[in-house]
């Protein structure tokens, strides 16, 4: 089990861009600490979808772009967070679209611009309107780049892609990673 | 392009990829001891000079990452004679003296400054 935080890809263009939704439900338990109603000080409960996991869900989107990329040869690690930001609060019911685009790719990593844009169904005629943008490295991990960190011997399979990105892929209906 | 508009525009690279204020970057600045680079904040340097002056930068040449990996170069954590060479052909305005006393591994990342961006951009651009 994996912690997944987009739901679905719509549009994959190799090496170039990577467009995922995330449905955000109020089944989702962390909302309901996200935050909390304060009866003492009477503040009602305000399930916000938390802004790290608006990270997270670009970041897999970035990340599958570039493991992608190599066809799964690489385990790909999220190394750096550029610039991040978010100018809308996302409640549950929202859909949020992340768009990856590749800035540059070489054998160490990648770096990728995001864009998180929302669709609020209340207002749908709207449609889906830009609330952020994120800068991120992705570095490809290898026992090299380890070595001395106490962390030698990784394992031999794949341990960023395992079968929770290759069958959300697989079910998004783009074939077989 | 001028001098000063390549330091102009290497400064700005390195505001924006080390969230440092302007003044701090000084052409004489120690990019980790003094900006606060990390190692993945030497590849965002890359990718953001390639974008800035729009050429290609090889693996490898501007900040010689594979150079720790390389028996000729490092051994046992201390970088050797030829590596030691090798970094002054790279970088001919290093003061290497106080490096060569204990010329560990760890510390060459610490040679980095500003200038020798700014020395390679200058080169890169004047040979294109």
């Amino acid at each position: 089990m994996r912690w997944m935080w987009i739901d679905r890809v719509i549009e994959l263009v190799p090496r170039t861009r990577l467009v995922a939704i995330k449905n955000v439900s109020l089944a989702e338990e962390h909302l309901h600490d996200h935050f909390a109603a304060d009866i003492g000080r009477g503040l009602p409960a305000t399930p916000v979808m938390p802004a790290s996991l608006v990270v997270e869900g670009l970041a897999q989107t970035g990340g599958i772009l570039v493991g992608h990329a190599s066809g799964f040869a690489y385990n790909v690690v999220l190394a750096k967070v550029g610039k991040f930001e978010l100018t809308r609060d996302v409640f549950p019911g929202a859909t949020l679209r992340y768009t990856a685009t590749a800035e540059r790719f070489d054998d160490a990593g990648a770096s990728i611009r995001g864009e998180v844009a929302m669709l609020d169904h209340a207002r749908a005629a709207e449609g889906f309107v830009t609330i952020g943008s994120i800068e991120l490295i992705f570095s490809h991990l290898n026992n090299s780049m380890v070595a001395g960190a106490g962390l030698e011997n990784l394992p031999a399979h794949n341990f960023v892609f395992g079968e929770s990105f290759k069958s959300l892929l697989r079910n998004s209906g783009f074939g077989e990673a | 392009m001028t001098r000063a508009d390549i330091e102009a525009k290497v400064r700005g690279v390195l505001v924006d990829a080390l969230a440092v204020d302007d003044e701090d970057v000084t052409l004489k600045a120690s990019l980790v001891r003094d900006l606060g680079a990390e190692s993945i904040d030497f590849l965002d340097i890359v990718f953001k000079l390639e974008q800035a002056f729009g050429f290609k930068i090889g693996e490898g040449e501007l900040f010689p990452n594979s150079f720790a990996q390389d028996p000729k170069f490092v051994s046992a954590g201390k970088v050797t004679g030829d590596g030691v060479a090798f970094l002054k052909q790279r970088m001919p305005k290093l003061d290497l003296s106080s490096f060569e006393k204990d010329p560990s591994v760890s510390k060459v990342p610490g040679l980095f400054t500003v200038e020798m961006i700014v020395d390679f951009v200058e080169k890169k651009l004047g040979t294109h």
